[in-house]
């Protein structure tokens, strides 16, 4: 759903659900998921209905994904790091006892 | 607003004024509900959702007893405000825990309730002393720093919002008419009571209930009574919502049927400053994450701070006016968890026009009682 | 500038703290520094620049030719940062603003407070709300978001897409994107007034910079791209990501598109959660339908403590914001003892004549662009808040059963505003749906009442900030 419209070398590679995926330095994980073409990142914790990136800046909410176990993050202000685990899916966040 | 005169007027529509405007209205009488705006002072709109008995009373017996009542009563006054209002309003009587973080709390805890329950003529509560062992086995998510507690089966929470939306419901259902906007400037008696507004307009009643919180301050005197209340402040912190995994309510940490998780409360005086401070959230947070170490990794996501409506005792003020009869005064702090003795025992006592022996005690001459 | 990497290397007091290093924040926190003042400049994104000038400090070659020569106007303001000794951190929120304890300032998971003797707000613009049905749909995303993404990552839309709304800032992603050669599908036009080519020729505005470049690239696009003018009805559909566009327009038969991503916008409103939180009045400003702090010519609120520049006082564009960011240091300067006032006024007035052509366009591109009433109030159906999934027909019924009176009993009635975006999604939607229903001006309604933190803040880290005895003597009462 999203390309690159200029190639550049700064390879950052993080892990996605798992998965090791490239993307690169500058990029938030908002945008790497997008760049992935994945469109939704979460579901809600009142209908369970799946929302993604929507403002990229902040203030919406939606972009919500555990970052190195850290859970609710926001994608959009979170910026790649090499090596990043990233998990995607949650509706409410885990309260791990 | 019509014009055609009430049968009793409401001023307040918090948890009490739409509490009693409910049944009174049920009973089969016109009432007027009055209410201001948007205004950033309303206590309902501030509580922490307890429906709550332990503890309470300690000194004050028919405060105890009053708060056991109407914890007795909860779950038929839930049923019937549900009915009117077709929305459930969540109510959950699991029972209660306060939770001792020090030995002192601990010793506190205990001794409050060993005492309230030896005052003459108490209505006794059950209650648990539990070690820490115990409270690890009925709270596994507690933290090791919670060294003990108390537990009451009658205590239990509620959804606040949603009751505060139900008993609207359900008033207007009933035929209550709602009045917002409409702030009272003052109060004339000739035969019946007319409520002049700042708008100008008016409205009549045969009798009428100040339930209007920390205002009742400056209208109670428009009919001959002296309600002494002043503001204290609370602050809550809320969190994001998160999967269930705390089904009692603890006096100062619930989780909402929402998911959200309410971590209270501070008693400041502050005067009408509603403004949340950093010092008292970071006392909140810290106390949260000591008994729930789990929620160290859960976001906050909003704060506020509410004025509780308080008498110079703590306690409530029930009243009829001596000089004018039909006029009535109803104010505290714990709107949730009064509001069925106020809609099963006051409002009824209200439209007999003669409040029970038992609520002599909340009348205003005890702050004018002299030191013996 | 001395950046700062994290927030123990921060004093315990500055003169001057600017929160946002957009134009505005950018020019106030090197004026300031460079008249003599202390300053700390706060952002939370990892580069400055703000939304406008996002991502400039590694822009390409490539991304500069389709971004434009507005885009490298922010190379002055960053390079004005460079030099000047104010102390910059990045990566950090202000969540709070106290009168006693200072700014609240959040990093990585740790907080701290530092006390500044004023401060000003930049924090900028945000998107208008744009309640359409399946608004909320994966795939649904704002113009803006689409030029973060260009400016920060050279993405841009792959596959079927449509843009829809109204707004200089939509047509200039449409012209954008035509540069990176991914033109959209379509531009679905939601404004009454259809832009600049539908009003009478209008002197100021013909005078000011803004007219010569936006008639030009109207025009442009609109030979590109297929434009669809006189919508009144929109709606993003899909099962549980978007698929499709639908849309009715005046005049014309109904339509719809398939697409993959709906870029939705209609104009930006200020970002008023951080000063409204901090105490500062608000009024409704009928020109740019949207709630902003009350500010005199300096940006001095109704805290004394705080002045707001750039697009968080008033929609005015990145020009106007560097100027007011200036002014907004001068003010400070002089009220903090550094210049004389009448030193203060004499330097602001070259700053002042600057302004005049631009703020000359801004009155005209408000009215070109007005977004209709259509948009601004929800359908039924659609939802209103995202965070609590909230619909217009809910309101509604609250407000024809409950006649609530303002935002704030709405709040209590339905949850509407209670999440995590704390009303800048819905805010304007739900006080505009109130003075409808009322028959008022938005003005006699008011907006949320708004707290810190103004950003949600973990449990843990309140947990280590400081407090005094009295803090807790309040809350455990012993």
């Amino acid at each position: 759903m999203f390309r690159r419209s200029s190639q550049e070398e700064a390879i950052v590679t993080v892990f996605v659900d798992g998965q090791p995926i490239r993307g690169r330095q500058g990029d938030s994980v908002a945008a790497l998921l997008l760049a992935n073409g994945q469109a939704a990142c979460r579901t809600t914790a009142v209908s369970g209905a799946e929302r993604g990136p929507f403002c990229m800046m902040g203030i919406c909410f939606d972009c919500l994904v555990t970052i190195d176990g850290s859970s609710n993050r926001q994608g959009c202000m979170a910026p790649l790091q090499e090596g990043m685990h990233i998990e995607t899916g949650l509706g409410k966040t885990e309260v791990r006892s | 607003m019509t014009q055609r005169p009430f049968d009793f007027a409401i001023i307040g529509a918090g948890l009490v004024g739409s509490a009693m405007a409910h049944a009174i209205s049920k009973g089969g009488h016109r009432v007027g509900l009055f209410d201001e705006g948007d205004h950033p002072y309303r206590a309902s709109s501030g509580n922490f959702a307890l429906v709550w008995l332990q503890g309470k009373g300690l000194g004050m017996t028919p405060y105890a007893n009053w708060s056991r009542e109407s914890v007795d009563l909860w779950r038929e006054f839930a049923d019937d405000v549900e009915e009117d209002a077709r929305m459930d309003v969540a109510l959950r009587q699991p029972g209660g825990f306060q939770l001792a973080l020090s030995d002192m709390e601990m010793e506190r805890l205990c001794s409050t309730a060993g005492a309230i329950n030896a005052q003459p003529g108490v209505t006794r509560y059950g209650y648990e002393v539990l070690d820490a062992d115990e409270v690890r086995r009925r709270l596994p998510a507690v933290g090791p720093g919670v060294i003990g507690a108390t537990y009451c089966s009658l205590d239990g929470h509620v959804n606040a919002l949603r009751l505060y939306q139900a008993l609207h419901r359900a008033a207007i259902a009933r035929g209550v008419e709602y009045i917002p906007r409409h702030r009272v400037e003052r109060i004339e008696h000739s035969g019946a009571f007319r409520v002049v507004f700042a708008d100008g307009t008016a409205s009549t009643a045969e009798r009428i209930v100040l339930a209007a919180g920390l205002d009742n301050a400056r209208l109670a005197p428009m009919v001959g009574l002296d309600v002494p209340v002043r503001p204290q402040r609370g602050q809550i912190l809320v969190t994001e919502k998160v999967p269930p995994f705390l089904s009692y309510p603890v006096s100062t940490l619930r989780q909402t049927d929402e998911g959200s998780v309410m971590l209270g409360d501070s008693q400041e005086e502050a005067g009408f400053d509603d403004q949340v401070g950093p010092g008292i959230m970071s006392v909140l947070a810290d106390r949260a994450v000591r008994m729930f170490p789990a929620l160290g990794s859960v976001n906050v996501v909003r704060s506020w701070a509410c004025l509780r409506v308080l008498s110079r005792d703590g306690y409530p003020i029930y009243e009829q006016s001596p000089c004018f009869p039909g006029a009535f005064v109803a104010t505290c702090h714990s709107g949730v968890t009064l509001a069925a003795a106020h809609a099963r025992i006051l409002a009824p006592a209200i439209i007999a026009g003669t409040l029970p022996d038992r609520l002599k005690a909340f009348e205003t001459g005890r702050f004018h009682v002299s030191a013996q | 500038m001395i950046q700062a990497v994290n927030l123990q290397q921060l004093h315990d007091a500055y003169d001057l703290a600017v929160v946002g290093a957009g134009p505005a924040g950018l020019a106030a926190a090197s004026s300031a520094a460079n008249l003599g003042l202390d300053v700390i400049l706060i952002d939370e994104n990892s580069a400055p620049g703000g939304q406008i000038y996002r991502g400039l400090g590694a822009a390409s070659v490539d991304r500069s030719r389709i971004l434009g020569a507005d885009y490298e106007k922010g190379r002055d303001l960053l390079a004005a940062l460079a030099r000047c000794d104010a102390t910059y951190i990045a990566g950090a929120v202000v969540w709070m603003i106290s009168p006693d304890a200072g700014v609240g300032i959040s990093k990585q998971g740790s907080s701290r407070f530092l006390t500044a003797r004023r401060v000003i707000l930049a924090t900028g613009a945000q998107e208008r709300p744009f309640p359409i049905l399946g608004w909320t749909l994966p795939g649904v995303m704002t113009a803006g978001a689409a030029q973060i993404l260009l400016k920060t990552s050279d993405l841009v839309p792959d596959r079927k897409f449509a843009l829809a709304g109204t707004g200089p800032l939509l047509w200039l992603l449409a012209s954008q994107l035509l540069d990176a050669g991914t033109p959209p599908a379509a531009l679905l036009e939601t404004s009454e007034r259809a832009g600049l080519r539908s009003l009478p020729p209008f002197l100021g505005f013909a005078l000011s910079p803004y007219f010569i470049k936006g008639i030009g690239l109207m025009r442009r696009v609109s030979r590109n791209i297929p434009v669809i003018r006189g919508v009144t009805e929109l709606a993003a559909e899909g099962d549980s990501r978007l698929s499709r566009v639908r849309w009715r327009r005046r005049g014309g038969k109904p339509g719809s598109l398939d697409v993959d991503t709906l870029l939705i916008h209609q104009g930006v409103v200020p970002n008023v959660n951080l000063a409204a939180a901090a105490g500062c009045d608000l009024e409704w400003d009928d020109g740019q339908l949207c709630f902003r702090p009350r500010t005199d010519e300096w940006g001095r609120t109704s805290n004394a403590m705080i002045t707001v520049a750039g697009d968080g006082a008033g929609i005015m564009g990145a020009e106007i914001a560097a100027s007011l960011g200036r002014l907004a240091a001068l003010d400070c300067a002089s009220l903090l003892g550094r210049i004389a006032s009448t030193e203060r006024d004499r330097l602001s007035k070259p700053i002042r004549r600057g302004m005049r052509s631009y703020l000359r366009g801004r009155g005209f591109l408000d009215m070109a662009f007005r977004p209709s009433d259509r948009f601004r109030l929800p359908r039924p159906e659609a939802i209103v808040c995202r965070c609590e999934e909230i619909t217009g027909g809910q309101i509604q019924e609250l407000l024809a059963t409950l006649d609530a009176s303002g935002p704030n009993q709405l709040k209590t009635y339905s949850r509407c505003g209670m999440g995590p975006c704390q009303g800048r999604f819905c805010g304007l939607t739900v006080t505009e749906m109130i003075a409808r229903h009322r028959g008022v001006s938005p003005s006699q309604i008011g907006y949320y009442r708004l707290r810190f933190p103004i950003k949600p803040i973990s449990v843990a880290e309140l947990a280590t900030l400081p407090c005094s005895p009295q803090d807790v003597k309040a809350v455990v009462r012993l």
